[in-house]
């Protein structure tokens, strides 16, 4: 087979992008660690970690979650006595894998159009992006419950025991809250509601999700958090209480699965908010159009790459904050939340939104 | 007003009460056991002079005391809110036959004081419902602090403590080799928190009955950091006792030193001159805010939010250097001499300490304020949880911020002052629930108070000895030692002969961080104290932790068993 473009353009979008993104994501987690850890110490004025030289180099304790992971990988493997071992195995594995595979339909850019090739800037266009996202996602909780079950122990069972009632409870307001913006864009294709952001409301405002959707953004956020388990709603590993709840018994290798997917998931759902709300690698008043013909193809696709990998990272910036600002719920008043207060106001948002533009009429002079 | 209390006591017991002495301005009742509960009723409800606040309660075991009259002694000393006065009820007993009516009916705080007491001396409380050791291992053989039991003596203990739950009967601990598992259809678990849990802070332990989330039954189990402070001290002199004492409260070591000190002058009838009780002032209150930081920041972490604890933790630093620049130590201070302090305040220590009371502390202060106090999630997590009415409170050996949380302005630096404390312009902040949010509310306020008092206290530093001029105590200076026989001679003889007190008994509470801190001192006129009690606030505070946990979730005994600010050293001893 010779080696022409074609080939080329086919390796990229099969071989490279599959192989590349789950690679660049992992590489986030540690990114993701440092910004926590030094984001910490920045609010709680100590200096964080900092020790970690490189060839005589201080790297601002850059390092430091790689050198963590080296350390976690040489610890001994534990498995308790009367563990249900192959469950005790897989747990891990089925946190790990849906928070990797989801990120794979989130567009990163607009379509790359160089000549006559067209490359997405994803791995895969699913024409049922955001349905793939939550159907895999909800998978992780297997991984939570599974970790809590096999090892025999009632700490974790407790946070096994929360946490599935917990993804479940706010699932059902996650799914809710962003239905909204799948009617006002007409696609669960996650290409095609960015691209749907591009537009101006009234000339002027950029028509992202959170500007036409402000309240199922609060609600998809909060759910969010709620999804990754951070605080204010990490209850199912609520160190103070359950000590650390489904991975307790875990350590070495299978305990940082967990605490990557942890994060993994963070950015997933941090990238998933960036499409749906906060208009995914749009510039804002700057369509790929206007800025192709600016700078070259190319240039446009760095830039939005680069736009969408910034409100990726500022919003996790925000978990941060919150994480290092609120105390933690009780279980009661967590499942109250969810039920009572998220669960009708994602309600009353879809109501809202599927009739009120319809009656105004406005859903017809809707910029598409 | 005295002889008032000793009359009427006697007009109600003609006969019956067998001595009443006074020494050193406190006042002693002995009473046979047979009228004991008809002393105690009447004394709770005296009108105009209720005791309604049971103190302290413990053994005496007199076997080589040269004034012995019977074999033991269990004291009570009792507290009168409304009169402001103390009382010190003894029980003689015997030792083939030492048993006493229980008086859980009349307080409860004497029921876990009556398990120490069986536990330590074997005194048997007819009457009370749970008479099992508390600090010593349910395995344990004898009785630790008789006097005939050796001090060197060693046991091995092995197998854990758990709990029978069965059959709706109170909890009954079993040495079991393993945890006994409840019934296949039970609907209930038993899960162990601690002596190792993130927040069974120091080596706390709670066993608890769960049935889903909900707590049904909480049992604390203490005694992993018993050491046996009271025993090793009953074989050291008077000064060596003083490093020991940190060790009790060793968040605010200092109020140990100075508390243990303070029961020992008044022992010897002595009293520190003006710069050593305004020293101790200033050491107390510094103590009180580190305590409170402490405590609210280990609260809140675990309560999830671990930020506010850096800010406690964090001006709680300098004020470990400001105690480390006078004595050398940050947490185990032993600054305290009797009569004395180890060394005078160092030069510009007066301006450094300014410095952090004015800058530093308000700042941590504020800062959790802006954070906490508001913080919806917070005040939801912790209003309404863990309620004890002002009455409960009291009944239970409530002291300090938990009882004044309760509303009962009760403060010794109020009701008794001592070193001075009348002369300070401050208030005793008290809530209005007694909740967990009521419980850190007043934590707060209590810490801005201590900054007003140390203000004035830093502002008002007499000049002047730092140190008694007594040479039966005070070791002479250093100068002196090395250049002149007599201070040689002197110094010598105090180091080995150590400080001799007269024959008597004393019993000195301050005003800790954490409530009442009370020492009870015995002497025989011999260099070593006869028999050290140590009253530590959070044991009666932490006996009510099943009452205030019942039906709660789990999360919640988290909240609750911060909150009342529990310190193993001083719990277990």
């Amino acid at each position: 087979m010779a080696f022409d473009l074609d080939t080329f353009v086919w390796l990229l979008r099969n071989v490279l992008f599959p192989l590349a993104v789950p690679v660049v994501l992992l590489t986030g987690v540690p990114v993701a660690v440092w910004l926590e850890r030094r984001g910490a110490a920045f609010m709680q004025d100590r200096v964080g970690p900092n020790r970690i030289t490189i060839f005589g180099l201080r790297n601002a304790g850059l390092l430091q979650p790689i050198a963590d992971a080296l350390k976690l990988l040489i610890k001994e493997d534990f498995i308790p006595a009367r563990a249900d071992r192959f469950l005790f195995f897989l747990a891990p594995a089925c946190s790990m894998i849906p928070a990797l595979l989801t990120f794979m339909v989130i567009p990163f850019g607009d379509t790359l159009a160089i000549g006559k090739y067209e490359i997405p800037l994803q791995v895969a266009d699913l024409n049922a992006g955001i349905l793939f996202i939550f159907a895999v996602a909800s998978l992780g909780v297997y991984g939570v419950v599974l970790g809590g079950w096999s090892p025999n122990n009632k700490y974790s069972l407790l946070g096994g025991l929360r946490s599935s009632a917990q993804m479940i409870s706010y699932e059902i307001s996650m799914g809710l809250s962003i239905i909204g913006v799948l009617i006002l864009f007409e696609s669960v294709r996650l290409n095609d509601i960015v691209r749907g952001q591009g537009h101006l409301l009234f000339g002027f405002l950029p028509q992202w999700g959170i500007v036409v959707q402000p309240l199922g953004f609060l609600l998809f956020f909060v759910a969010a958090l709620a999804e990754t388990n951070r605080i204010p709603f990490d209850l199912p590993e609520a160190e103070a209480e359950i000590v650390a709840g489904y991975h307790l018994e875990y350590s070495s290798f299978k305990f940082s699965m967990f605490f990557m997917a942890e994060y993994v998931n963070m950015l997933v759902v941090c990238g998933v908010i960036t499409c749906l709300f906060l208009g995914g690698w749009q510039i804002p008043w700057l369509p790929t159009e206007d800025l192709s013909a600016l700078v070259g193809p190319l240039a446009t696709a760095v830039l939005q790459v680069g736009v969408f990998v910034f409100k990726l990272w500022f919003l996790m910036w925000l978990f941060v904050w919150i994480r290092w600002t609120l105390p933690r719920f009780r279980y009661d008043q967590l499942m109250g939340l969810g039920w009572r207060v998220m669960f009708p106001l994602a309600l009353v948002n879809l109501c809202v939104t599927a009739t009120v533009p319809f009656l105004l009429g406005a859903y017809e002079k809707w910029p598409k | 007003m005295a002889d008032d209390l000793l009359k009427k006591l006697q007009a109600k017991f003609p006969g019956e009460l067998t001595a009443a002495a006074v020494f050193r301005g406190e006042e002693t009742v002995t009473v046979a056991r047979e009228r004991l509960l008809d002393v105690a009723r009447f004394l709770y409800g005296l009108p105009g002079c209720e005791f309604r606040l049971l103190e302290d309660l413990c053994g005496v075991d007199l076997l080589t005391h040269p004034d012995r009259r019977s074999r033991f002694e269990a004291v009570y000393h009792l507290y009168s809110l409304s009169g402001e006065r103390r009382l010190r009820l003894k029980v003689p007993l015997e030792e083939d036959d030492a048993t006493l009516p229980t008086t859980i009916g009349i307080w409860k705080a004497a029921d876990w004081f009556e398990r120490e007491a069986f536990d330590q001396y074997g005194l048997r409380f007819e009457g009370h419902p749970f008479l099992h050791r508390i600090l010593n291992h349910e395995e344990f053989q004898g009785h630790p602090l008789r006097k005939d039991y050796p001090i060197k003596k060693r046991q091995k203990l092995t197998r854990p403590t758990y709990y029978d739950w069965g059959g709706g009967k109170e909890p009954t601990p079993i040495g079991a080799a393993a945890e006994e598992p409840p019934a296949e259809d039970a609907e209930w678990t038993v899960i162990n928190f601690g002596p190792a849990h993130p927040t069974m802070h120091g080596t706390l332990r709670v066993l608890a009955k769960i049935q889903g989330e909900t707590l049904l039954e909480a049992v604390p189990e203490i005694g992993y950091l018993h050491r046996g402070f009271e025993k090793t001290s009953e074989t050291l002199t008077y000064q060596q006792v003083i490093p020991l004492t940190d060790r009790l409260n060793y968040v605010s070591a200092m109020m140990n030193n100075v508390g243990y000190v303070r029961a020992v002058e008044k022992l010897l009838g002595l009293e520190v001159p003006p710069r050593a009780q305004m020293i101790r002032v200033i050491v107390c209150e510094l103590s009180r805010i580190i305590d409170h930081l402490v405590c609210i920041g280990a609260n809140l972490v675990d309560l999830g939010a671990l930020t506010p604890f850096w800010y406690c933790f964090r001006d709680r630093e300098y004020v470990y250097d400001l105690f480390e620049a006078v004595c050398g130590a940050r947490l185990t201070t032993s600054y305290t001499r009797i009569g004395s302090h180890a060394h005078d305040l160092p030069e510009g220590w007066v301006e450094r300490c300014r410095q952090v009371v004015l800058e530093r502390l308000p700042r941590s202060i504020e800062e959790t304020e802006k954070l906490i106090t508001h913080n919806r999630i917070f005040m939801d997590r912790t209003r309404g949880v863990g309620v004890v009415s002002a009455e409960d409170a009291l009944n239970y050996g409530f002291t300090g911020p938990c009882l004044r949380a309760s509303g009962v302005p009760f403060d010794l630096r109020v009701a008794e002052p001592y070193y001075g404390y009348e002369k300070f312009d401050f208030e005793i902040p008290v809530g209005d629930n007694g909740d967990t949010y009521d419980r850190y509310l007043v934590r707060m306020e209590e810490m801005r108070q201590s900054l007003r008092i140390l203000e004035q206290a830093l502002d008002g530093i007499p000049e002047g000895p730092h140190k008694v001029e007594d040479r039966r105590v005070v070791l002479p200076e250093k100068e002196q030692v090395y250049t002149k026989f007599g201070s040689l001679v002197r110094h010598v003889k105090l180091v080995v002969d150590g400080i001799l007190p007269p024959r008597g008994e004393v019993y000195s509470a301050t005003e800790a961080a954490n409530g009442v801190l009370g020492y009870y001192i015995v002497s025989d006129g011999t260099k070593n104290p006869y028999r050290v009690k140590v009253r530590p606030p959070c044991f009666a505070i932490y006996q009510a932790l099943p009452q205030l946990t019942r039906g709660v979730m789990i999360a919640d005994l988290i909240a609750i068993v911060g909150s009342l600010n529990i310190i193993a050293g001083e719990l277990d001893r």
